[in-house]
């Protein structure tokens, strides 16, 4: 296993390389004059080579790489002059907010998602399964940003003042002060290390600071401002577990050994439960971790349409300002996570079905 | 007394009718989503072709250009239909007016053409690098195979929409440039299914048997091995047009692709989603229409899957 595991490890250090140099390269091809893009129409050419030595754009290309590899490394993607602050520091502002949203829509998918698809091919060809399909086929093929609109007018326009009303933007309501629940706990922690670091990323996500904080009232409100983005983002993912929840269950139901199962006496619950589903699971596990890169793409156009200051809005707002240094930021924090969780899913996949990890 | 004698499917054993496309076709037509897809697709294609007779107002001049329009016109107009009540002295509009003023049906139906040449090309642009890199890669094996695979990992690491967007921003904003976006970021499917489909064919004895004939590279490649690709490869084009206008109306969305006066459904959607509250029908029918062609798509791939898939042969 630890064999296993390590090669994967070694395996996906190329592919990090590559991202690397793709977004280098994305950021070099960029068809103006870096140097008037941050200073001006008017720079002088003295001012602008002075500019260009002192961010390192004089040295030859292969140098710069390496030296963007290094700070990427440390952690350092410049400053966005559209913010006129550290990119890292807008990310650590801004990620826990996606991550909160992806994270409740992927548990929203999968909790809903793996119990139709089971009920499905269960009942195989029931009314059940003709309207989970049916509902499923239709959910992906939803923009996400229309089924976004859509549900914030449906719910906080049609079903005004009703007991179903849902805000339609923002994460919390107005008003609505949150403590950290750091400072909750009297932490003494000081700004700029990395303990700090983690404490305040897990205190920004709302829901998460609530319950640490026991500030009840909280959880509430940011799960009601949560529940339209997270219920968009997560139909797509919701339906792509339930297809193949349901294609993985209806080829381990078909198996001698299920019918074994049944021949034994065995309860209809205990077979799908303990025999089929168990085995089902393996390329659910792939598709959970595949949709995830999706969620983290919707999670762009779910913050936009939901006003929701996480990163995905932020790159809208730096691609209408072609601020590239948080776009490039951004692709490489995305990929290098989706690099890691499928390595997860890997390994996961090894830890589900020892055939992968002996061979 | 009459036998019980099982009659001879005559149409079965013909041998005309055992070709892969007649059985393909005939498994395509059992199935009712297939069917379904079919329909709807070949409504949306004609409705492309012939959106200049259909729609009744020019898809991009405002009403207030019209000379024979009444005026005052009202901006973000609701649909006035007659046959549901709209006075008959109040020009019929089946999806009401847009945020300046066009009828937004008429957009509609021109944003058909739009959408599907924009699933074609760019589908038919990440089938052709995606084939011609995934054939190298799978026949020439070694280190042209380790190249061009790293790279297409490298592609599969970024979630797509966020590769696509990253890819126009440097691009610039504009149609093309967000098709090119997609075309790139759709071809490590395509060049994945036909290197595993050339690899699992490359060493059969049919393919020595033409090498041995003095038969050239070309022809091997070409004649002999891709046809095998074929399938996979129509599937997967099928499915990856729904992903494309999908994604293609994202990038709209955001700005970043069709730009204004076009009629894109993305970005008309765009344009008006802080409307979405005083003019609910301004978003609400581009989406429905992205959602129909997308829907008619995955139908029509999905079925397309089981009807190709030999696994399943035994199923029809």
């Amino acid at each position: 296993m630890t064999t296993y595991i390590l090669r994967r490890i070694i395996l996906s250090v190329p592919v990090l390389i590559g991202i690397l140099f793709a977004t280098f390269a994305l950021a070099r091809l960029i068809p103006s004059d870096p140097c008037r893009a941050m200073l001006g129409e008017k720079a002088t050419d003295e001012v602008c080579d002075d500019f260009l030595r002192r961010h390192g754009l004089d040295k030859p290309i292969p140098v710069q790489f390496v030296v963007y590899m290094g700070e990427v490394l440390k952690g350092d993607f410049g400053n966005s002059f559209r913010f006129s602050m550290p990119v890292t520091e807008i990310l650590a502002q801004r990620l826990p907010i996606t991550v909160e949203l992806a994270f409740s829509s992927l548990l929203v998918s999968i909790f809903v998602g793996i119990p139709l698809g089971v009920i499905s091919a269960v009942r195989h060809n029931s009314w059940v399964d003709v309207v989970t399909m049916l509902w499923a086929n239709i959910g992906v093929s939803m923009p996400v940003f229309w089924l976004g609109l859509m549900l914030a007018y449906v719910f906080a326009l049609a079903l005004k003042d009703t007991p179903f009303q849902l805000p339609p933007s923002g994460r919390l309501s107005p008003g609505l002060i949150t403590v950290p629940f750091y400072e909750v706990w009297n932490l003494k922690v000081t700004e700029g290390t990395t303990t700090f670091a983690i404490v305040d990323f897990i205190g920004r996500m709302n829901i998460a600071n609530g319950f640490l904080s026991s500030d009840f009232e909280l959880v509430k409100d940011a799960i009601i401002h949560l529940i339209l983005p997270a219920l968009a983002l997560a139909t797509i993912p919701m339906a792509l577990i339930a297809r193949m929840a349901r294609s993985a269950m209806l080829e381990v139901l078909g198996q001698d050994y299920i019918r074994t199962a049944r021949a034994k006496g065995l309860r209809q619950r205990a077979v799908v439960m303990k025999h089929a589903f168990r085995n089902a699971l393996l390329p659910l596990v792939t598709v959970i971790g595949l949709s995830l890169g999706g969620l983290l793409g919707g999670a762009v156009l779910t913050e936009t349409v939901f006003n929701l200051a996480g990163v995905g809005r932020i790159l809208y707002e730096a691609i209408t300002a072609r601020d590239y240094g948080i776009v490039q930021a951004f692709t490489v924090v995305i990929a290098v996570f989706f690099v890691i969780l499928n390595l997860i899913v890997d390994v996961s996949y090894a830890y589900l079905d020892p055939r992968i990890r002996l061979n | 007394m009459e036998l019980n004698v099982p009659k001879l499917d005559t149409e079965a054993v013909s041998l005309d009718s055992v070709s892969l496309w007649n059985i393909t076709r005939r498994r395509l037509f059992r199935r009712r989503s297939a069917v379904i897809g079919m329909v709807i697709l070949g409504i949306l294609i004609l409705i492309a072709l012939t959106a200049q007779w259909l729609a009744p107002y020019d898809p991009i001049k405002s009403m207030l250009d019209v000379k024979e329009y009444p005026k005052p016109v009202e901006k973000r107009l609701p649909p006035c239909i007659h046959a549901f009540g709209c006075p008959e002295d109040k020009p019929q509009h089946i999806m009401g007016l847009d945020g300046n003023i066009r009828d937004e049906f008429s957009r509609l139906l021109y944003g058909a053409r739009l959408s599907l040449v924009i699933g074609l090309a760019t589908v038919t642009f990440a089938i052709f690098i995606g084939t011609i890199l995934g054939a190298l890669a799978g026949y020439l094996g070694g280190w042209v195979d380790n190249v061009i695979m790293r790279v297409m990992d490298v592609l599969l690491a970024f979630p797509s929409l966020l590769l696509a967007i990253a890819i126009v921003t440097v691009l610039g904003p504009g149609l093309i440039n967000a098709l090119l976006a997609i075309g790139i970021v759709s071809i490590p499917a395509y060049a994945r299914v036909v290197r595993g489909s050339v690899l699992s064919v490359r060493e059969m004895d049919y393919v020595s048997a033409t090498r041995s004939l003095g038969g050239n590279t070309y022809e091997i490649l070409f004649r002999r091995i891709l046809p095998n690709a074929l399938t996979p490869l129509i599937v997967q084009g099928t499915l990856g047009i729904a992903t494309a206008i999908l994604d293609a109306a994202a990038l709209s969305f955001l700005g970043l692709g069709a730009q204004p006066p076009t009629p894109e459904w993305g970005s008309m959607l765009g344009a008006e989603r802080n409307q979405v509250f005083t003019a609910p029908h301004l978003v609400f029918y581009p989406g429905l229409a992205i959602m129909v062609t997308v829907l008619a798509f995955n139908l029509l791939g999905d079925g397309l899957r089981d009807a190709l898939d030999p696994r399943l042969a035994h199923i029809s």
